[in-house]
């Protein structure tokens, strides 16, 4: 890792590390990244019937580029768990969390996987932040579908805010320190 | 128990031996779900396969177990009420019409004309938008997406109604035991009437003209799935996978409830049992729900919504400002519940799903010391073993989409 | 409500007391529908009686279930919902399982639903159904050893979240063995 910088890529007056083309670069990859954050619909409950009215077509996910469902972990960028979380459930949750590619985003729709929602018993985890870190909990039961479009809209700002190049091997080679 | 046992290899897999085939080969065993674009909620189902052809099927539930009969029985009545909407959370309305209607039967209540019409076309309204949901889902699966991005769309429309009816678009916990908890909203019943107006015009336009003479969706699904008449009985099944087996059976027709015997309609019954009778079958369904609506609107009486016995149902805040009976009233209902029983009762009614039935073990407090809950999806998937054996894996998708099953009511 | 004559009695009643005379330990009726309460050991015969009769005819069953009643004694009801589907006629057979003998003969070859209701039933009460081909749990996961649906099973559990995160974190990240 280098500490100083490359004087060939010293681009006029900067006062982010990295210097102006890594803030340039990051907030092209930014921009592609918020405007097509796949979700990964674990579905689990009610929360994904208004997840599946989220995508259709009176409130149409796919205005923010996020109606592509990609079940497969591998592909996905943003899971939201809509739903109550079993006990049982859980170990195919964390399993896919932990199979999802970074970078990657949790978000927990609804009063069940925020805190377990109602059920307080014996067979429900009281909310998915046990087991995986979330981003941003909606609450509601079920919420309805603005307000997971406005979940949506929060996290493609922080998305947009990312260090992502720079976070990177190469970025920290062209920068200073992260 | 104290400390869980630790990850042992112990469950399905143990009694899910492999079989070796007549040549001596061995079969794959493939996992589908819990996470799964096509199965519909949280099931698993373990397929033995023989190159593309399923030798055995073993579904696997409980991965939405809530507990919602140990809650019916610490929470009471009607504080179980919003439960009743997370079971078949495709038409909650006609869920929460289901418990009160069994309590009710089973304490021997008797609730006013206008409350039994107005949850009658509750149900039917619920009706339809779990077809059309069940529909639009299983063409999305087999590949048609058009189909639900329409079916949606009338879906909202309900979602609409139902919003100014109970303030929630989706999860309702409209009724009370005794009645309803809110009365309708002026011009509620004249705009369901404009949309069960050209309704059947549109499902005939928007899904079955994309769908039922199309020859892929044929294909796909005829002769998929086949459930005989004596096999689906003895499996338990209802609802529409009964009927479509050739079984003409409908809990609205032989154990008539909320006036349905006043209505004029038809139950559609299919033939061979396939997967393209049970889509048959839940289109014309919906025809016919729409046609029951056509009546009903016009034949809400006035009246109270709610019976008039104040050991059961809250007081008017008028009553319960002013008078000290009712405020002893209003108190012991929140908090003890009505208290009914002792009396015990099984009752069923007919789910969109199927029969959703309660039986109810009232001890005479405000909570029932058993309310067991009958889904019909938990029998529906029981007979998965005997539906997908000797299918081959790209059905698999159809004949879970054509059963048209709900995980929340499977697990509870 | 006892058995003294509640009239007007259902053919099916009539059926089973004619036939199993000392079988019959109780009869109550609600809004039409008759309760029937009889002993296990007569539980199989019965339900098969049932079935085959061509009169009676009770070829659908609805429901299976078992009610906790403690702290009475015996402590547990066995209850089988049976209709017949020509007839129109719902009947509710009954039997007692108590605590210490918590088994009942298992009825699987007679519907095939019952296999799936037989073991929530064993999941849910830690009732015992002799001859079931197959008897695990359904809804709670394998390693569970508790039987929720019994009263003194606190609805909220008795393993904290914590205890389960450790669990599920600990399957999740197995490597190899079945993912059972």
């Amino acid at each position: 890792m280098a500490e100083g910088r490359l004087t060939a890529l010293h681009v006029g007056e900067e006062r982010e590390e990295g210097g102006a083309l890594l803030t340039t670069l990051d907030s092209v990859i930014n921009w592609a990244r918020k405007n097509s954050l796949w979700p990964m619909p674990m579905g689990l409950s009610c929360c994904a019937i208004e997840f599946m009215a989220a995508a259709a077509s009176r409130f149409d996910i796919s205005r923010f580029g996020a109606e592509v469902a990609r079940f497969s972990p591998k592909q996905a960028d943003v899971m939201i768990v809509a739903g109550t979380m079993t006990y049982k459930m859980g170990e195919a949750v964390r399993r896919l969390y932990d199979q999802m590619a970074e970078p990657k985003w949790v978000i927990a729709m609804g009063a069940c996987a925020s805190s377990a929602g109602m059920f307080r018993t014996y067979s429900v985890m009281q909310g998915i932040d046990h087991i995986v870190p979330v981003d941003y909990y909606i609450p509601g039961c079920p919420p309805r579908p603005e307000m997971l479009l406005n979940a949506l809209i929060e996290l493609q700002k922080r998305v947009g805010e990312d260090r992502s190049f720079r976070r990177t091997n190469a970025g920290l080679m062209l920068g200073t320190k992260t | 128990m104290s400390t869980p046992a630790p990850a042992t290899t112990a469950g399905f897999s143990t009694s899910f031996e492999r079989q070796k085939g007549p040549g001596g080969e061995e079969h794959m065993i493939l996992n589908m779900g819990p996470s799964h674009p096509s199965t519909h909620g949280v099931l698993r189902i373990l397929l033995e396969l023989d190159g593309e052809v399923i030798v055995r099927a073993e579904p696997d539930v409980g991965y939405l177990h809530r507990g919602m009969e140990k809650i019916a029985e610490v929470y009471g009545y009607n504080k179980f009420v919003p439960y009743t909407d997370r079971f078949d959370y495709l038409a909650p309305i006609a869920n929460n019409v289901a418990v009160v209607s069994a309590v009710e039967k089973c304490a021997g209540i008797e609730i006013p004309e206008r409350a039994r019409m107005l949850r009658l076309v509750c149900c039917e309204l619920g009706r339809i938008s779990a077809h059309l949901l069940g529909i639009g889902a299983f063409a999305m699966d087999i590949g048609a997406l058009s189909v639900f991005l329409y079916s949606f769309q009338q879906r909202e429309n309900i979602y609409n109604f139902m919003e100014a009816l109970t303030g929630a678009r989706f999860t309702v916990s409209w009724t009370r035991v005794g009645g309803c908890a809110r009365d309708l909203p002026p011009g509620w019943v004249d705009g369901v009437k404009r949309f069960v107006k050209d309704f059947p015009q549109r499902i005939e336009r928007d899904v079955e003209g994309l769908l039922t003479t199309n020859r892929i969706w044929v294909d796909r699904l005829k002769g998929v799935g086949v459930m005989p008449r004596d096999v689906a009985i003895s499996y338990g099944l209802t609802g529409p996978s009964l009927r479509a087996s050739g079984v003409e059976w409908d809990l609205r027709k032989e154990q008539p409830y909320l006036g349905y015997e006043n209505f004029d309609f038809d139950i559609p019954v299919g033939e061979v049992g396939d997967a393209y009778d049970r889509y048959l079958v839940r289109i014309e369904e919906m025809k016919q729900s729409a046609r029951i609506l056509q009546q009903a609107l016009d034949r809400i009486p006035e009246g109270p919504i709610n019976v008039d016995d104040k050991k059961i149902v809250l007081p008017g805040k008028r009553e319960v400002l002013t008078s000290m009976e009712q405020l002893i009233h209003q108190f012991m209902v929140v908090t003890e519940g009505p208290e009914l029983g002792p009396a015990e009762r099984y009752f069923g009614v007919e789910n969109p799903k199927g029969e959703l039935g309660f039986y109810v073990d009232a001890d005479g407090t405000g909570r029932p010391r058993r309310m067991r809950v009958r889904g019909p999806s938990f029998m529906n998937i029981a007979s998965f073993p005997y539906a997908l054996k000797g299918s081959m894996l790209a059905d698999v998708v159809a004949i879970l989409g054509s059963f048209d099953f709900v995980m929340g009511e499977c697990d509870r | 409500m006892t058995a003294e004559n509640p009239s007007p009695e259902s053919p099916a009643v009539a059926a089973i007391r004619s036939r199993w005379p000392d079988a019959v330990r109780d009869v109550a009726v609600n809004a039409g529908q008759f309760r029937v309460t009889i002993p296990r050991e007569k539980l199989i015969e019965i339900l098969t009686a049932l079935r085959d009769d061509p009169v009676l005819k009770f070829d659908f069953l609805v429901d299976l279930t078992a009610i906790d009643l403690s702290p009475a004694v015996p402590r547990f009801r066995m209850v089988y919902v049976l209709r017949s589907m020509t007839r129109r006629e719902e009947l509710v057979l009954k039997c007692e399982v108590p605590e210490d003998d918590c088994r009942v003969p298992s009825a699987h070859e007679l519907y095939r639903c019952v296999n799936a209701m037989e073991r929530e039933c064993y999941d849910m009460f830690g009732i015992h159904f002799t001859g079931h081909p197959d008897l695990r749990r359904i809804l709670m996961p394998e390693m569970f050893t508790d039987f929720p649906l019994r009263k003194d099973f606190p609805m909220v559990g008795k393993m904290s979240d914590q205890e389960w995160a450790e669990w599920i974190v600990a399957r999740a990240q197995r490597t190899e063995g079945d993912p059972a």
